[in-house]
């Protein structure tokens, strides 16, 4: 084995997940690790920056309080807007590390995979969560939000998040972090009521009991939950569920019971409802609808299948909220099954020193902590290889990454320039009385530090 | 009075580590950890020591009588949940 301060690994995505296999690494008592953060945007933090919603700044905390001190520690140097598979290939990085750790998160999503789901006005709730958080690749997508109804499909934690952003009322939103264009567009925005239609029944919903009553707390607000086969508040038949889902529903029942308001606004919950066929002419006009009765399949887990009970909803627009999966990366095998990059306890199949974690490795499930636990497993094994002497040995030095990167005319971004990108959002949101002014293009963030090397003295 | 974990809990897990009397559930090891809301303090073990409050990286964790209005329902519900999710 190799003597101290001599292995290098590679983490490629600089969410929480590669984060927490950093921190994992740089922890270890016995062993120095030097890590190079890989990240495709110039912007580090993952879905903490880019998908938990701007009236959730409680959850952010965790950048200063944590994630900061990881990727500012002196062992570690990061390489911001370098693509994996792009700018780098997969089997350059395995050479060039002892070992790589892919924890690419899951950037795609599972389609309703029904007709007219093409039409314009037709989204992933993705590229609508992306899009108000100042995500690059979702900020020049125009969403038209003149039509009085949304219909959200789908029924977890993001089906409720763009349904409480869409009918958040402006004031709630103005101080937040949110994507200059996305407040222009919803201070526009004509929609009056979103129905979410979830699949399955009021016990089934995979939605958390604060993104719940968190739309019931939303002022100006009606929340109306179709109360069709909820049990009543005095049944026992919530014995079988968790506590959790317990708690869930007497929300639900309470939500039920509670006499609209007239507000203008309104949100409903519908559950044992799916969508069959997305209708118009050239855009979204109607969302046809099938109601659901819930079967034991044969393994004895509850399924909703369609009744003959359809029914239309006008709306102008579709968001469909029912699952993120990950990415084929090119050069990594795929589970096309579950979504994730193919992978047995964190050890990327058939690709020796190739590791992954996160939602890359276990699909879109949990929330930013369970990452935590999720990279310590992935570290435990790259360990045991380690010590089992399984790890082809790096062969370049930082420097040399550094080198590669630079004959290649990437425009890297390091910590330091990330800094600074962080400081002029920062600032400039404070000017506003926001809590940031994101920079949402890659071109807008490459020309910023333009401007700063500019006025650098020559040989910094 | 005892601490209570609140809804902006990450279930990162830091307090689990340090709370000397492993009163905080679910732990990462626990079956329920994997797909649960928020991690838990159990009001009857907590000795009030505050050591969970500082490492908690989004300062997710009040004592009981400090709760913000949004959130003085938690108190209950961390109670609930080692009542109620064991029993
Ligand atoms: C809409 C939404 C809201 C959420 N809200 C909350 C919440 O309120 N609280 C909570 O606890 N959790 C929340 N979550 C869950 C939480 O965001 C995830 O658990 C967590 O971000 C997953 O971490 P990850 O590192 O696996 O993936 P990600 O956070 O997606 O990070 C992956 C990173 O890899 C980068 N990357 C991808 N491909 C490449 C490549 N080829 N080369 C280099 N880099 C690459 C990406 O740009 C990204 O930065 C939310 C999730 C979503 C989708
Ligand atoms: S206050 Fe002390 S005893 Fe109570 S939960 Fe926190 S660390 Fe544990
Ligand atoms: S330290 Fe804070 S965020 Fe982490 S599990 Fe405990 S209460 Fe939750």
């Amino acid at each position: 084995m190799k003597a101290a301060a001599e292995w290098r690994v590679a983490v490629v995505g600089a969410g929480p997940a590669g984060l927490y296999a950093t921190r994992h690494l740089l922890d270890q008592p016995e062993l120095n690790f030097e890590v190079d953060v890989f990240e495709r945007l110039p912007t580090p933090w993952g879905l903490v920056r880019a998908g938990v919603a701007p009236d959730r700044p409680e959850k952010k905390r965790i950048i200063e309080r944590q994630f900061n001190l990881t990727l500012g520690d002196s062992r570690v140097q990061y390489f911001g807007n370098v693509e994996v598979g792009r700018d780098v290939r997969v089997a350059e990085l395995q050479a060039w590390y002892d070992a790589v750790i892919y924890a690419v998160g899951a950037s795609s999503d599972v389609r309703m995979g029904i007709p007219g789901e093409e039409l314009p006005g037709c989204w992933a709730a993705r590229q609508f969560v992306g899009w108000y958080n100042g995500h690059p690749d979702y900020s020049q997508l125009q969403f038209d939000l003149s039509c009085r109804r949304a219909v959200v499909v789908g029924n977890g934690n993001v089906a409720l998040d763009v349904a409480r952003i869409l009918m958040q009322p402006l004031a709630a939103l103005q101080s937040t972090d949110i994507a200059e264009h996305a407040l222009v567009t919803l201070a526009a925005s004509r929609i009056e009521e979103v129905v979410i239609l979830g699949r399955r029944g009021h016990f089934q919903g995979a939605f958390h009991n604060p993104e719940l009553e968190a739309l019931a707390e939303l002022p100006g607000v009606d929340v109306l939950v179709d109360a069709d086969e909820l049990p009543a508040a005095n049944e026992v038949v919530m014995d079988g569920a968790d506590w959790a889902t317990r708690r869930k529903v007497r929300t639900l029942q309470q939500l039920a019971a509670r006499p609209a308001s007239g507000a203008r606004k309104r949100i409903v919950l519908r559950f044992l409802t799916s969508p069959v066929e997305v209708l118009g002419a050239d855009k979204v006009e109607q969302l046809l609808v099938v109601r659901n009765h819930l079967q034991h399949d044969a393994r004895g887990r509850l399924q909703a299948r369609p009744t003959e009970e359809e029914s239309i909803l006008d709306t102008g627009l579709v968001l469909r909220a029912i699952g993120y999966r990950s990415y084929p990366l090119s050069g990594l095998p795929f589970d096309e099954r579950r979504g994730v990059i193919a992978n047995l306890d964190g050890r990327v199949t058939e690709i020796p020193g190739a590791y992954v974690t996160g939602w890359s490795r276990r699909g879109s499930r949990g929330i930013i902590g369970n990452n935590k636990k999720c990279a310590r497993d992935t570290v435990a094994s790259l360990l045991a290889d380690l010590q089992a002497g399984k790890l082809a040995c790096a062969t370049l030095t930082g420097k040399e990454v550094v080198n590669q990167l630079n004959n290649r005319a990437i425009d890297w971004v390091s910590y330091s320039d990330w800094l600074y990108l962080d400081r002029l959002e920062c600032e400039a949101g404070c000017a506003q009385q926001r809590a940031r002014a994101k920079l949402t293009s890659i071109e807008q963030m490459l020309s910023r530090l333009e401007e700063r090397k500019a006025q650098l003295p020559k040989d910094y | 009075m005892a601490y209570v974990i609140t809804a902006a809990c990450v279930a990162d897990s830091s307090c689990v580590d340090i709370c000397p009397v492993d009163c905080i559930g679910p732990r990462p090891d626990d079956p329920a950890y994997d797909d649960t809301e928020q991690l838990y303090i159990d009001p009857a073990a907590c000795i009030d020591c505050a050591a969970c409050v500082d490492v908690c990286p989004v300062l997710a964790i009040y004592e009981a009588g400090a709760l913000p209005l949004k959130w003085q329902h938690y108190a209950a519900i961390n109670r609930q949940y080692f009542r109620e999710s064991e029993s």
